[in-house]
């Protein structure tokens, strides 16, 4: 047996280390990169910083109302500026309701746009019309909103509110006459105004999906809709909640369209043909002409609850996206 | 370069003797307006494997997306000429594009489980087209991961993600899912190219036990895996319009060892581009 020869050893010569080097300051320390890190680092140091700020600052104007109110603000009921008693009931529930209101048909047509505009439901010509047109309502300021809701919606809504009053009223969200301006109204102007969210993101997020998805579906014999409900929407979810919960949150805090339309007024009432309020639209109702401390206050542990509701809201959002995705469904 | 066949290649009937599952006439296909592939016409016979070879660009995915229409989801495709399935016209107006695809399935060169447990994936074609009951449909999972060969690496993880599962097992998953729905045309468009040696061999012999059941045609750029799994070949290639043409189509022995244009002979004895 002959065994392979052994090669050569042959140590590493000099003109073998022509060039070779690994050391060196070039790239990693140069100033301009240094300064980059510094400067990306700083500016998101700084946004943290102005929220604890902001934070910090509402709460120590809501200081004199904590102290006067304390945790039963949250679940009283009166707002009497002039005998300075206060409670945020009316307005936090007002708050979610038109909130929840909106959500609940923006969700629906928000998906159904994004299906028809992503998949191959309608020819390509209209598709990219439809989408654009969906996400341009994101570029009408809100209190063209508002006035298209007072002198256009409002008008065009009193008979289906009537309606429903007359034919439905043994329901309580309907037992009461409408008026005009009321929750409902709110809500859907709301809902038009959270639409172009939660329209874009999902219609993205099935866009992103793999085409091979698609042709694995079609290929055991589904159609397009079945391949939608069953495989899109599922592999979708994550995504499609994240557009729904920064719908949410948009509601939540939307201010001037939401004033133009809710009707202002301090009662809880079950029946969503009855005015209402909202945090953000008492707060700019009232800010500019409270003087005292206490109604400051009062108005500033409001914003402070719906900082803390958005927050909430936010972080639900997280925590389900986070378990889907964990689920395999992502 | 030497090939090994198939021992049912070697003794091939004559092709008097066999039905074809799907005939094709003439085919042209055009994406848009560009045209992909031109008067195609062969057969592919019921019982056996016929492999679909031919450089890259040539058109072989287009002629096998364009058997179950699957190509359709494509855009604009437009298509000239006849695909008879077991003599009915695939392209007629009649026809049921889900149960055109139900009867004739496909598994993609990249492996593409949905992002769900493996049990949903395989039941997945039975669930969309009846409400099978659970045991029935436990049984049809089990057959249908056995015959992929897939069951006994499985069978005590059915409920987790088809996404943990190797690319190798997830091409046999997606062969699974496939046969589910019992099909009885089995289209693959390179289902190994992107799977190692032992995943290979396992699909090939996976695709040997299938053929008594069903159907297959099978593209492979591997020419050893296309004298080993088919008992039938045909060659694509394209001239200088890029156009797509089918160049010969015989027995694997006889286009592998006496092919009769010489531009299949330097293809598949590897002296092409
Ligand atoms: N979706 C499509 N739209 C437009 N043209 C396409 C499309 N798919 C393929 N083609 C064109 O059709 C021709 C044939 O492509 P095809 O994918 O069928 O080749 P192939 O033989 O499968 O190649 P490969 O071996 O690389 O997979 C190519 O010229 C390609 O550019
Ligand atoms: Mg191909």
């Amino acid at each position: 047996m002959t065994a392979s020869p052994e090669p050569a050893k042959k140590s590493i010569s000099r003109d073998m280390l022509q060039g070779v080097n690994l050391t060196g300051q070039e790239g990693n320390h140069s100033l301009v990169d240094q300064g980059f890190t510094w400067l990306v680092q700083g500016v998101s140091v700084s946004v943290v910083v102005i929220l604890g700020w902001m934070s910090w600052v509402i709460f120590g104007q809501a200081r004199p109302a904590i102290e006067q109110f304390g945790l039963g603000f949250l679940w009283t009921q009166n707002w009497d500026v002039n005998e300075l008693v206060f409670g945020a009931l009316p307005y936090i529930y007002g708050t979610l309701v038109s909130s929840a209101i909106a959500l609940f048909i923006a969700l629906p047509i928000g998906l159904a746009v994004a299906i028809v505009t992503s998949e191959s439901f309608l020819p390509p010509w209209l598709r990219s019309p439809i989408a654009f047109i969906v996400e341009l309502i994101a570029a009408i300021p809100s209190v063209i909103v508002g006035l298209w809701g007072i002198f256009v919606l409002i008008p065009f809504l009193q008979p289906i509110q009537q309606w429903l009053f007359q034919h439905f009223s043994w329901i309580p969200i309907f037992n009461s006459e409408p008026a005009g301006p009321s929750m409902l109204i709110a809500g859907i102007i709301l809902a038009i105004m959270i639409l172009p969210t939660i329209a874009a993101i999902s219609r993205d997020v099935l866009i992103a999906i793999p085409k091979e998805l698609r042709s694995a579906s079609a290929s055991l014999g589904a159609t397009p809709w079945e391949t939608t409900f069953r495989v899109l929407l599922p592999s979708a979810i994550s995504g499609i909640l994240g557009a729904a919960m920064l719908g949410l949150g948009r509601a939540l805090g939307e201010t001037m369209a939401v004033t133009m339309v809710i009707g202002n007024s301090d009662q809880i009432s079950l029946s969503l043909l009855d005015p209402g309020n909202t945090i953000p639209a008492l707060l700019a109702n009232q800010f500019a002409e409270a003087s005292d401390g206490l109604h400051i206050g009062a108005l500033m542990y409001l914003a402070l609850i719906l900082f803390a509701l958005t927050l909430i809201v936010n972080m639900i959002a997280i925590v389900m996206v986070k378990f889907l995705s964990a689920n395999g469904q992502s | 370069m030497q090939f090994s066949f198939h021992d049912s290649a070697i003794n091939a009937s004559s092709t008097s003797d066999l039905i074809p599952a799907l005939r094709v006439k003439d085919l042209a296909f055009y994406y848009g307006s560009q045209k992909a592939i031109e008067s195609v016409s062969m057969d592919i016979y019921q019982g056996q494997v016929t492999a679909i070879i031919g450089p890259s660009g040539c058109g072989k995915s287009t002629f096998l997306k364009a058997l179950n229409r699957i190509s359709e989801l494509e855009g604009v495709v437009r298509v000239e000429g006849q695909v008879e399935f077991f003599g009915q016209d695939i392209y007629s107006r009649q026809v049921n594009l889900n149960r055109l695809r139900r009867q004739i399935g496909m598994v993609f060169q990249k492996p593409n489980p949905f992002p769900s447990s493996i049990y949903d994936n395989v039941a997945y074609g039975v669930r969309v087209f009846s409400r099978p009951n659970r045991v029935s449909l436990d049984e049809t999972v089990e057959s249908a991961l056995r015959s992929a060969a897939l069951w006994n690496e499985v069978k005590d993880n059915l409920s987790k993600s088809a996404l943990g599962l190797s690319g190798g097992q997830q091409q046999r998953l997606c062969i699974a899912r496939a046969l589910a729905v019992k099909p009885k045309i089995l289209l693959m468009d390179e289902p190994c190219s992107a799977l190692d040696p032992i995943a290979t061999m396992k699909i090939e012999e996976l695709i040997d036990s299938l053929r008594h059941e069903l159907t297959i045609a099978i593209v492979t750029h591997n020419m050893q895996q296309a004298s080993r799994v088919s008992q039938y070949t045909a060659f694509f290639s394209t001239d200088e319009s890029r156009i797509g043409q089918l160049v010969e189509f015989g027995a694997t022995t006889q286009i592998f060892m006496a092919a009769s244009q010489s531009r299949t002979r330097d293809y598949v004895q590897g002296r092409f581009g």
